[in-house]
């Protein structure tokens, strides 16, 4: 406790880093796997591309992409967008999946009925095919904001700042408070973004709790 | 991509490929490893897992075990494991193995408890001891499942096993690392090339292998496509 008192500010500023370092990359796989998704869902050749590209781009481990992407990007090695886009990219290899499964769960009739009710293909995707989805695509969304968030720590092996480097740090100086504040504090931050997706989601479906209750 | 030409430069050279800093050692060291961790991981997952989906007892600590574990940072237990039983294998063998665990127990425990019940029954009512239904109807039909978390723990070992350098210098991390500490990078974008090559073939082989279990469990069916593995990721 007394180094945790000590070191407030740092462990603060680190927190914030470590903060958008996960909600970037969270929002952009979201935006990314959507569309991704719903091609696989309804185009099988699509399916077949996606699936396998992101099953591949899963199998990489996150500290050899974090390494590679600077040398596609033409970026610092410590940028903290290193880190972004290589999130980014996981968490659309999570995402696509649940994505396709959430799009591919609306029955084939209900989109008959939305298209025979007049709406056009880009409006039965927001009134219908999104909506219906959604209850699959919040609980994959939680399984990739979760590992998002401890995924971020590997970045400060190679310099990237987050609460990861209260690992590197207390492991080179010794210091165990310093790790467990940052394992700590990881998990508090992995659970509060999922809770914030769980309600985010009862929000925007508030017809889910109705269908529970 | 002048960068990765360096970076295969190095790793076509054959001077790296030879003595103490080999990296043919660095690939040995990381597969041997990887295997350890993944063995014990299995000796207890699946038993454990098994005797869930059997007796259909603790179903809630298998749920709250892999949801919870993805959420715990590998290097933070890499690290503080590695403050407490210094430099050595002892630390990241244990790190990894709570990193591996979940997927296993997860994966049999879901192919046991996914056996039709019927089936079950029918094993049963013919007379089959709770030993034998285990042995010989749930463990064959779960195989595919079972395989699935089995693959799922090995990705995620196998990349994990890079961290393992940074408190043991052992295996592929430690090129990575040695670079980092250098900052030479076309040595860490060597390194970390032949981590994601080595990742990728262990996927494909265990792909492999949980598609002949699907064919096994059930040869008259289409085989279903190898996605039976838990989608979580908690690695490095």
């Amino acid at each position: 406790m007394n180094w945790l008192s000590q070191n407030l500010h740092i462990v603060w500023s680190l927190l914030l880093d470590h903060l958008w370092l996960s909600i970037v990359p969270i929002v952009l796989a979201l935006v990314i796997s959507i569309p991704l998704g719903w091609l696989a869902a309804r185009y099988p050749r699509a399916r077949t591309a996606l699936l396998t590209g992101t099953g591949l781009l899963y199998a990489i481990p996150s500290l050899a992409l974090f390494i590679m992407i600077p040398a596609i990007v033409g970026l610092s090695a410590r940028s903290p967008w290193v880190a972004i886009i290589g999130l980014t990219l996981y968490g659309c290899a999570l995402m696509v999946r649940g994505a396709a499964d959430a799009f591919g769960s609306v029955s084939r009739e209900t989109m008959l009925a939305a298209d025979a009710l007049g709406h056009s293909p880009w409006a039965r995707f927001w009134a219908v095919e999104l909506p219906l989805s959604g209850p699959v695509l919040v609980s994959s969304l939680r399984v990739m904001a979760v590992s998002t968030v401890s995924l971020v720590t590997i970045g400060a092996v190679i310099g990237i700042s987050s609460l990861g480097t209260l690992f590197t740090d207390g492991f080179q100086r010794g210091i165990d408070a310093s790790i467990i504040t940052g394992i700590v504090l990881t998990v508090v931050v992995a659970f509060a973004i999922d809770a914030v997706v769980l309600l985010l989601g009862r929000l925007a479906m508030p017809w889910q709790a109705a269908v529970r209750a | 991509m002048n960068l990765f030409a360096e970076a295969l430069a190095h790793l076509f050279d054959p001077a790296s490929w030879q003595g103490t800093n080999s990296l043919g050692l660095r690939i040995l060291e990381h597969l041997g490893f990887s295997r350890a961790v993944l063995l014990a991981a299995a000796a207890i997952g699946i038993p454990a897992g098994v005797l869930i989906g059997h007796t259909g007892r603790g179903r809630g600590l298998v749920v709250a075990l892999t949801s919870g574990a993805r959420a715990i940072p590998t290097l933070g237990l890499l690290t503080i494991f590695g403050l407490a039983l210094g430099i050595g294998l002892e630390a990241p063998f244990l790190a990894l193995l709570v990193l591996a665990l979940p997927p296993v127990l997860a994966g049999a425990y879901a192919g046991v408890e996914a056996v039709d019940r019927q089936v079950v029954g029918a094993a049963r009512a013919i007379g089959m001891t709770e030993r034998e239904i285990v042995q010989r109807v749930e463990l064959p039909l779960a195989a595919p499942v079972l395989i699935g978390g089995v693959r799922s723990a090995a990705l995620q070992v196998i990349s994990t096993a890079t961290l393992a350098a940074y408190v043991s210098n052992t295996g592929l991390g430690r090129p990575i690392f040695q670079g980092v500490k250098a900052g030479d990078y076309e040595v860490m974008l060597a390194g970390a090339l032949l981590v994601a090559l080595l990742s990728l073939v262990v996927e494909l082989v265990f792909q492999a292998i949980q598609s002949a279990a699907g064919r096994r469990a059930e040869p008259h069916t289409v085989p279903a496509r190898a996605s039976a593995r838990a989608p979580e990721r908690n690695t490095a």
